[in-house]
């Protein structure tokens, strides 16, 4: 199989229009922007698994590595020349200290080359320890621009949410991660491994969207699936 | 055993105190030959099993040994130090405790015999506990949770110093359940607490009663069993299934139909208990009594998911006797001996034997009078197994399960209880853990991974060693790292745990904007329930029809609704139905000489199938196929009971997606399976596309069952049994408490990190052992499809088959793993594009 078929096989991924710029998501969950060559991921959530050991609940520590596994996956796709972690980036503030040398090395090859901006998050609200990149708030963008936690403003692109749709079809419930926008903001997935998902419907996402024009960007295997906001169930 | 020559009047002189003796004439009583022999061998240091049926006074007789000792025994003098508790007696139900304390009190008082009883429950106050460790009483009732958190405490050793004995009722209840494993654990613990224990067992009849005699003993020594006494069965119970000239209905589990005939038989009985198998069947009848209830009887309602004030005001209506009838699920179930209960209906099938006999041993108490019990099947193939239970005299046959082997995840709690207690030795300790009969084969590697499991997460990449629970101190023995340890240990501790479940609150005005925060909390109904729910739809809860409102954070608000709800919130029967009964069945249903004891309407229905389709041999496995609405459906008719049906669909739609028949979903039952395709199956198999001895070949067990295991629901829902069990996901944090939906995300997520990353985690070995004897019945499934090999009948129809009616109806929602969750997604995302184009 030659390199074209390869690019091939993989679905077209949706290119939306936010605000009068044209965002493109992709089934993991990142955002890019072809123009600009900028990707945006949310809420990564590296180290949790440490984060909770430390109060005596050993979830899995391979949380970590899996996220930095999708992290490079997705920027061998893409190639930029910025990435846009928007917040949440470690699952507390002292997660970046904690790292264990070998993911290190592995997030700081994938820093290596291209600009990366730590957007603060509610649970990093502190630059990452040790690490290279520019911590920021906010970061603006053409029309668009990025904080972690959303707060409805025309072009805002936001995470912190953890958006996620579910739709009853046939008879059958179906719940997936999503991207979730009106056309004038979006809140975007959680691309941890470990993180679970918020129903758009929750009202913590009240007033956030334009209701009649909300569409969910639903996470499949390899493509994502635009959902009406009519269909989506609570 | 129990067949020795009778204990002759001096010898009961001797093992009876005299004001013992004195109290049994009083009341007009000799005493029994099996209180007098359990008295004798517990005085000769053994410890006892004792099964008689119902009504044989076995809980009075399961005391006689301690309440004798303790009338006897030498009073405090003032200065000596208080005395731990002398007795302890541990129920698998709450109200079990508390009724035992009013049946104990009675000889007590009237003996005036200085004993003090006392429960302990979860429900048992706060300053209440702390007394009872300051100033232990002689017999202390409690469940095996609570007797967990007992041994637990730093104290332990004290209070259980002077335990003379453990007494365990219905433990042939307790026995096959993670409970049951839990509470063998303390039972071994006990054994080192205490000098030389004497363990009581007492039991309704079971098939294998060497398993309880070994259980209950110390097994160190090479089979070491405890005595056996047994009590002779009572007058035989005299049982009919209900007659009646409605129409029985072809699914559902409503009885609907049999709501007049079951008023009547209140209405000639003094107190009649209605046992049904699901809480959902329990409201329904319950309302639907009601209905028809022109007399205004008592009639009270009762089960597990009903907030506990209501359920304390029902069973205080039913000691006093001011009941009627009560409908009741399990609950209930075991040794409650309340009021004069004179009739038991069983609305459901039996589905095994013993769980039947159990229930029916509800009324007339006293052995020598028979039962009395009406069976109501709820549809037509339960009227089936009602017939073959009865013809069978299948009551007095016994299939309670085989008791298995002990789970790693109880073991894990076990460890983490062990070091809040106080330091110990590994080896010392996986002696102990090795005496109780269910970790009796426990390999030490597998111990010490446990161990490691619960120090650090026993993950090969080891990057929690400073984050560890348990350490190991300078003198190799391990203790807990930190006080919050223990706290966090008995925030999480039990072994049982439910699905999600939201709580209902019932609130005035809907149209309000914001839900308002008062209203009455109604109690709480599974997650998965509310979530298939939209707003407006109607359901039955709580005795009522309730409109249900939406979810905010973890409660579901609901108002009051006129009329019928529109949502049957039934899912299926908790207990499969059991091996012996299906074969039954099946053979009822190949021989038609035996239709004519079956009510006409089911009888011709029979006839009709043989007319429109075919009915299956005994040892064959009947497949239609046949086209419905936008659907094509295959429907097998196995009879091997829901959950080994659910396992064989979930391999089965896995299969025909590979075979390109794009299966949407499936439904199972006791009795049949049907999955809906987007293609013509019947057509495939005409054309050859499709070979049905493929499909049903036995190497689906290997790997398509590996594979489907990897992102199957059920192992999911295990796997989250062991995490919180086990303590690698949190039931409840200090100050945060989870609710059941955060659980299952992160029990999830972490099920699918672990398959990927380390498929030989303890806790996936746990999960697995779980899954194959219980929800997924690997082993009956496996032994049908050696049975049918070469025996598959296929009908290829035009129409639906009136013996695939049932199943039709019951029609629900199973996931189909893989890529066809996907095919929906496209699906609803084309549906927006024609609402984009405005169709």
């Amino acid at each position: 199989m030659n390199l074209y078929a390869k690019i091939e096989a993989r679905p077209a991924q949706p290119v939306i229009r936010i605000a009068g710029e044209d965002v493109l998501c992709d089934s993991s969950g990142a955002l890019f922007l072809a123009e600009e060559s900028i990707l945006i991921v949310s809420d990564l959530h590296l180290e949790k698994g440490s984060s909770y050991a430390r109060r005596g609940s050993f979830i899995p520590p391979y949380e970590t590595g899996v996220t930095l596994t999708r992290l490079e996956a997705v920027i061998a796709r893409y190639r930029p020349s910025a990435v846009i972690s928007l917040g949440d980036s470690f699952h507390d503030d002292g997660g970046a200290g904690r790292m264990p040398d070998i993911y290190r090395e592995r997030l700081l090859g994938l820093m290596s080359g291209r600009d990366w901006f730590w957007v603060t998050g509610n649970h990093d609200p502190s630059p990452p320890e040790g690490l290279p990149g520019q911590s920021v708030e906010e970061l603006a963008l053409g029309n668009l621009i990025f904080r972690h936690m959303p707060e409805g403003e025309e072009g805002e692109i936001a995470g912190h949410l953890h958006p996620g749709a579910r739709i009853v079809q046939r008879g059958r419930s179906v719940r997936r991660a999503c991207f979730a926008t009106d056309g004038l903001r979006m809140v975007m997935p959680a691309f941890g491994s470990l993180t679970g998902t918020l129903n758009v419907l929750d009202r913590a996402f009240a007033g956030l969207f334009h209701r009649e024009r909300l569409v969910a960007y639903m996470l499949g295997k390899a493509q994502v699936y635009p959902i009406a906001g009519s269909l989506l169930r609570s | 055993m129990s067949t020795t020559l009778p204990i002759t009047g001096d010898e009961a002189d001797a093992l009876l105190p005299e004001r013992f003796r004195e109290w049994f004439a009083a009341r007009g009583w000799t005493p029994r030959y099996h209180q007098l022999e359990l008295l004798k061998r517990t005085g000769e240091g053994r410890s006892v099993l004792l099964i008689a049926p119902t009504g044989a006074g076995k809980t009075l007789a399961g005391f006689l040994p301690s309440l004798v000792d303790l009338a006897t025994r030498e009073r405090r003098r003032p200065g000596e130090p208080m005395r731990g508790i002398h007795t302890l007696y541990i129920s698998p139900l709450k109200a079990l405790a508390v009724d035992i304390q009013r049946n104990l009190n009675t000889p007590i008082e009237e003996m005036r015999l200085d004993i003090r009883v006392e429960t302990r429950t979860g429900d048992t106050p706060s300053h209440k506990r702390q007394r009872q460790k300051q100033v232990p009483p002689d017999i202390l009732l409690t469940t095996p949770e609570q007797l967990a958190l007992l041994i637990a405490s730093g104290d332990a050793e004290r209070f259980f110093e002077d335990l003379r004995y453990v007494v365990l009722d219905e433990l042939h209840s307790l026995v096959t359940s993670k409970r049951g494993q839990l509470l063998s654990l303390g039972l071994a613990r006990l054994r080192r607490l205490a000098k030389e224990p004497i363990s009581i067992g007492l039991s309704a009849t079971v098939a294998e009663p060497d398993e309880l005699r070994r259980w209950l003993v110390d097994q160190s020594a090479e089979s070491a069993l405890a005595d056996l006494v047994t009590v002779p069965g009572g007058a035989k119970p005299n049982i009919s299934i209900l007659e009646t000239e409605d129409r029985v209905p072809w699914a559902g589990h409503s009885s609907h139909y049999a709501i007049p005939a079951i008023y009547e038989e209140i209405k000639k009985h003094k107190t009649t208990i209605i046992f049904v198998n699901t809480r959902s069947q329990a409201e329904a009848i319950f309302r639907e009594l009601w209905h028809v209830n022109e007399d205004v009887l008592p009639i009270a309602l009762h089960h597990g998911s009903l907030d506990v004030g209501q359920r304390r005001r029902v069973e205080k209506a039913m000691e006093s006797n001011s009941l009627r009838a009560i409908v009741a699920t399990s609950t209930l179930d075991l040794g409650i001996d309340w009021g004069d209960v004179d009739l038991v209906i069983h609305v459901g099938a039996p589905k095994g034997a013993s769980r039947l006999a159990q229930r029916i041993g509800r009324s007339n108490h006293r052995m020598d009078e028979p039962s009395e019990a009406i069976l109501v099947p709820a549809n037509r193939f339960e009227i089936l197994e009602c017939r073959a239970a009865l013809e069978a005299n299948y009551v007095g046959a016994q299939d309670t399960p085989p008791m298995g082997e002990g789970g790693l995840d109880v073991l894990a709690q076990h460890v983490l209880g062990r070091a809040c207690a106080s330091p110990f030795d590994e080896d010392e300790f996986y002696a102990e853990v090795r005496s109780a009969a269910p970790y009796s084969n426990l390999d030490r590697h597998t111990f010490s991974r446990v161990v490691d499991f619960v120090a650090t997460g026993g993950y090969a990449l080891r990057t929690y060693e400073r984050y560890a629970r348990i350490r190991r101190m300078k003198d190799g023995r391990w203790r807990i790292s930190h006080p919050s340890v223990a706290q966090q240990y008995r925030l999480n501790l039990g072994t049982i745990v439910e699905e999600a479940m939201l709580n209902v609150r019932l609130i005035r005005d809907r149209r309000s904007s914001s839900f308002a925060r008062g209203g009455v909390s109604l109690g709480k109904v599974e997650e998965y329930f509310l979530e298939q729910l939209a707003p407006g739809d109607t359901f039955f809860f709580s005795g009522r029809t309730l409109r249900f409102e939406g979810i905010r954070e973890s409660e579901a608000y609901v108002t009051n609704a006129p009329g019928d709800a529109m949502v049957p919130s039934y899912m299926g029967g908790k207990f499969p139905l059991s091996t012996f009964l299906a074969s039954e069945v099946r053979a009822m249903l190949a021989n038609p000489d035996r239709w004519d004891a079956l009510p006409d309407q089911v009888a011709d229905w029979l006839r009709l199938q043989k007319d429109k389709s075919v009915l299956p041999h005994r040892e064959d496995l009947l497949i239609e196929t046949f086209p419905r609405g936008d659907h094509y459906y295959l429907v097998a008719y196995p009879f091997e009971g829901r959950l080994a049906h659910q396992t064989l669909g979930m391999l089965l739609t896995r299969r025909l997606e590979r075979m390109g028949a794009k299966p949407l979903g499936f439904v199972a039952t006791d009795y049949t399976l049907a999955v809906w395709t987007v293609r013509d199956v019947g057509q495939m198999i005409r054309r050859g596309k499709l070979s049905l001895n493929e499909l049903f070949d036995e190497d689906m067990l290997g790997d398509d069952l590996e594979s489907w295991l990897a992102e199957s629901w059920l192992m999911k829902r295990t796997f989250r049994t062991c995490a919180i069990i086990s303590g690698l996901v949190e039931r409840r944090h200090p100050a945060k408490e989870k609710t059941g939906r955060q659980v299952t995300v992160s029990a999830d997520l972490i099920y699918d990190v672990l398959r990927t990353h380390e498929p030989d985690h303890i806790l996936l070995q746990a999960t697995w052992k779980d899954a194959a004897t219980g929800l997924l019945d690997i082993g009956r499934l496996s032994e049908m499809l050696s049975r049918i090999k070469g025996r598959i009948r296929h009908k290829d129809l035009e129409h639906i088959s009136p013996l695939a009616v049932p199943i039709m109806l019951e029609i629900g929602r199973e996931h189909v793993p893989g890529a066809t969750e996907d095919y929906l997604l496209s699906e609803a995302a084309t549906d927006l594009i024609h609402e984009a184009l405005g169709e």
